[in-house]
């Protein structure tokens, strides 16, 4: 190496370097406005999350400060988790599920990954001057059946009306209370290295049915929403692995790339995925081909991935796959003590790349 | 998928890329440029860089249809977008490419109406439907997107549409190739073509790089199988000394391209003067307007467009990087003033770009060093 390959080498260091330490630095909230990619769950979602929310709310040390799917609490001796969540699905029926179901599973699963047997829910109701009544009946339907089969009870609840044109036909809001299983020891800072990485079935396919329930495409497809409780899956884990089981996440918004990035950045740890050991059913695939879109960032409502220490990764593969709607369950990769931060992708080709975070929502290339 | 998985199959890449590693010298540097956004895609989502011998360098050309517009125009298609009563139809990737003051998503979050559209005719069903809004459609794009463009404007004109309109910022390849060729900095070594191009105007057109420049051309399918066959096609041309445009993908594209959709692209379209591509410069010829047939659905003819020209950033060195003349991290903000989330320049603004794929893929590369 001459001297002044050294010298641009030991430049080419520090400018990654400067890169590096921007990226560990909390992100400043400096927008005018707030964007659609604010709720796409990307980097925008975790600078308004991290830069403005995380600095106003969070005590030191407190149940938020962990940042989970759900806050921890103990009130006098009992572990409790407690979590909410908010449903603007557009449309609100889309095959597979409807915006009822939705609301009750996704904050069911918040309280299942965090490691809680759900208890109780409570439900807000946000509707639009001129709401068809059958259109709420059924929603209403929907939310009652995926509470019993959730076998969580509904506590609590609300309603409000608003203007025409101030709502999109009917907002839902959830929060639910779940009891912490004493089997359970899970968080982003128990993973180590040489955990493997299991994901609880196929993905992209929330994402997909709600795109194609949309009519954007003019693609003819019958792919349904995955939306469905988490808690079965995550019983049957915490069986087999006990405290070997070391974080699970629910691979919703911004779908498992983005969940990945989020773990790998809290833990201070590597992950490599093997792309082709990922569960894509082929007609997620195709449709995703042809949008341009990697079914790792489409949205799931009912997929999770588990981190989890080697020696009790087959006994949790298999108990993971005998749950009903997880058969396809698998290893997708592993945690490295290299490249902390990041998520890197062992390609079906041969190569890797990185799986980054994304900016904004997942649009479709153009080119 | 069926005829797309053999182009993916990995123990074939890894015998190509065997071969590549035996065709190079390994005491010269190569610097390829894939000219096409869609090849630097494929590049980067199956790891073809981590297959190439490390004396392989790629560098990302200037064929990303959404990083080439200049921030001028950004603004106009915000101004058109703010005008009341249009409902403005564009590409996804269009939303996020910054102005001089914001992007398109946040005039829609200020209250503009704009909606994301997967095709032209998506923006002519809108202007059906509402026959009371004035839809303007934001059409972007080399050849290959061109004649979709031109057929909807066709269309538009047999129902006799006249409340749809096109704001045309459909540019050629040629010229900015020409452009970047005759810069004396350019220490490119070859170029993989744009395969999706050819199909339409055919390879003919590349002629003149191996004719009057001396570099040889292969133009690519997007199948990682595809780019690493024509990066060995193109690095066994320099092995042995010769200099054309060869054809690796021959299961599409034809010499002559497409007479049909160059026929309705001279009849929807005309060459503009002169375009401004961003981190390039003002090109003669590197762009299409409306033709005089089509003038009536011309956005720019039917809004007040401000038309200001707003220059790229003095401390930008896009233009360089393009080149091939330095590498990202040698730019003077790169990584400090001009990030992925609030880029400068039109390397850093879409996720193919130079700089973005440094930004975000360079610790890989060093990574694999130390390792």
């Amino acid at each position: 190496m001459s001297a002044s390959e050294s010298i641009a080498g030991g430049r080419e260091q520090r400018v990654l370097q400067i890169i590096q330490t921007a990226r560990a630095k909390r992100p400043r909230f400096r927008d005018e406005r707030i964007t659609l990619a604010h709720g796409a769950g990307g980097k925008a979602t975790q600078t308004l999350i991290d830069g403005l929310l995380v600095p106003a709310l969070c005590e030191p040390g407190s149940a938020l400060a962990a940042l989970g799917d759900a806050g921890a609490l103990t009130i006098d001796g009992h572990r409790l988790a407690m979590t909410t969540d908010s449903f603007v699905v557009k449309p609100l029926r889309f095959p597979g599920g409807s915006i009822g179901s939705l609301a009750v599973n996704g904050t069911v699963n918040d309280l299942a990954v965090s490691g809680a047997r759900p208890l109780a829910l409570s439900v807000s109701l946000i509707l639009e001057e001129g709401l068809e009544s059958d259109v709420l009946r059924a929603e209403v339907e929907a939310i009652a059946l995926a509470a019993r089969s959730a076998g969580v009870e509904i506590v609590a609840g609300d309603t409000k009306v608003v203007e025409r044109g101030a709502a999109d036909g009917m907002y839902i809001t959830t929060a639910g209370i779940g009891a912490i299983d004493p089997r359970a020891d899970c968080s982003s800072g128990a993973i180590t290295a040489g955990d493997r990485v299991l994901l609880s079935g196929p993905i992209g396919e929330h994402g997909t049915a709600i795109m194609l329930a949309r009519n954007l495409f003019e693609l003819d497809a019958r792919i349904e929403s995955d939306t469905r409780s988490l808690w079965p899956a995550v019983d049957a884990l915490l069986d087999a692995a006990g405290a070997e089981l070391h974080c699970m996440r629910d691979a919703t918004r911004g779908g498992v790339a983005s969940v990945l990035n989020e773990l790998a950045r809290a833990a201070g740890v590597g992950v490599t995925v093997v792309e082709t050991a990922v569960p894509v059913a082929p007609t997620v695939a195709a449709a995703a081909e042809l949008l341009g879109i990697d079914p790792m960032y489409l949205a799931n409502e009912g997929r999770l991935v588990a981190f989890v220490a080697p020696d009790a990764a087959e006994r949790a593969l298999a108990a993971l796959r005998s749950v009903a709607g997880c058969e396809e369950a698998a290893l997708i990769g592993e945690v490295t003590p290299e490249t902390p931060g990041m998520v890197l992708v062992q390609t079906g080709f041969g190569g890797r790349r990185v799986m980054d975070q994304l900016v904004g929502d997942p649009l479709p290339r153009i080119c | 998928m069926r005829y797309v998985d053999e182009f993916r199959d990995g123990r074939l890449g890894q015998a190509v890329a065997g071969e590549i590693l035996t065709t190079v010298d390994p005491a010269r540097h190569y610097k390829v440029m894939e000219i096409c956004g869609g090849h630097t895609h494929s590049i980067y989502k199956y790891g073809i860089d981590d297959l190439l011998p490390a004396n392989v360098e790629l560098v990302h050309g200037p064929g990303c249809p959404v990083c080439v517009i200049p921030m001028g125009r950004v603004d106009d298609g915000i101004a058109v977008a703010r005008t009341d009563g249009v409902i403005f139809a564009c590409f996804g990737d269009m939303l996020r490419v910054p102005g001089s003051e914001r992007t398109l998503l946040d005039a829609k979050a200020q209250g503009a109406d704009v909606r994301m559209v997967y095709s032209p005719l998506d923006a002519l069903r809108i202007a059906r439907e509402n026959p009371d809004r004035e839809v303007v459609f934001f059409a972007i794009g080399f050849e290959t997107t061109a004649p979709s463009t031109a057929l909807t404007l066709k269309r538009a004109k047999a129902e006799r549409l006249t409340n749809f309109s096109c704001f045309c910022n459909h540019v050629t390849i040629v010229e900015p190739l020409e452009a970047l060729l005759g810069s004396p900095e350019v220490t490119l070594d070859g170029f993989v073509g744009p395969g999706h191009v050819c199909t339409v105007i055919g390879t003919r057109p590349f002629e003149f790089i191996p004719a009057r420049h001396g570099r040889p051309v292969v133009i690519s399918g997007f199948e990682p199988l595809d780019i690493l066959q024509s990066i060995l096609m193109l690095v066994a041309q320099l092995r042995d000394g010769r200099c054309e445009v060869e054809n690796q993908y021959t299961r599409v594209v034809p010499r002559d391209g497409n007479a049909r959709a160059l026929e309705v692209m001279a009849e929807v379209f005309e060459p503009r003067p002169v375009f401004e591509w961003r981190g390039l410069g003002f090109i003669p010829h590197s762009a299409l307007a409306l033709s005089d047939a089509y003038r009536e659905f011309d956005a720019e003819a039917r809004f007040d467009v401000p038309g200001v020209r707003v220059s790229d950033p003095t401390e930008c060195q896009c233009g360089d990087v393009l080149k091939g003349a330095i590498k990202p991290w040698e730019c003077r903000v790169f990584g400090t003033a001009c990030t992925p989330e609030h880029a400068i320049g039109t390397c850093m603004v879409s996720p193919e770009g130079a700089c973005a794929a440094y930004y975000n893929y360079g610790r890989l590369a060093r990574a694999r060093e130390i390792v």
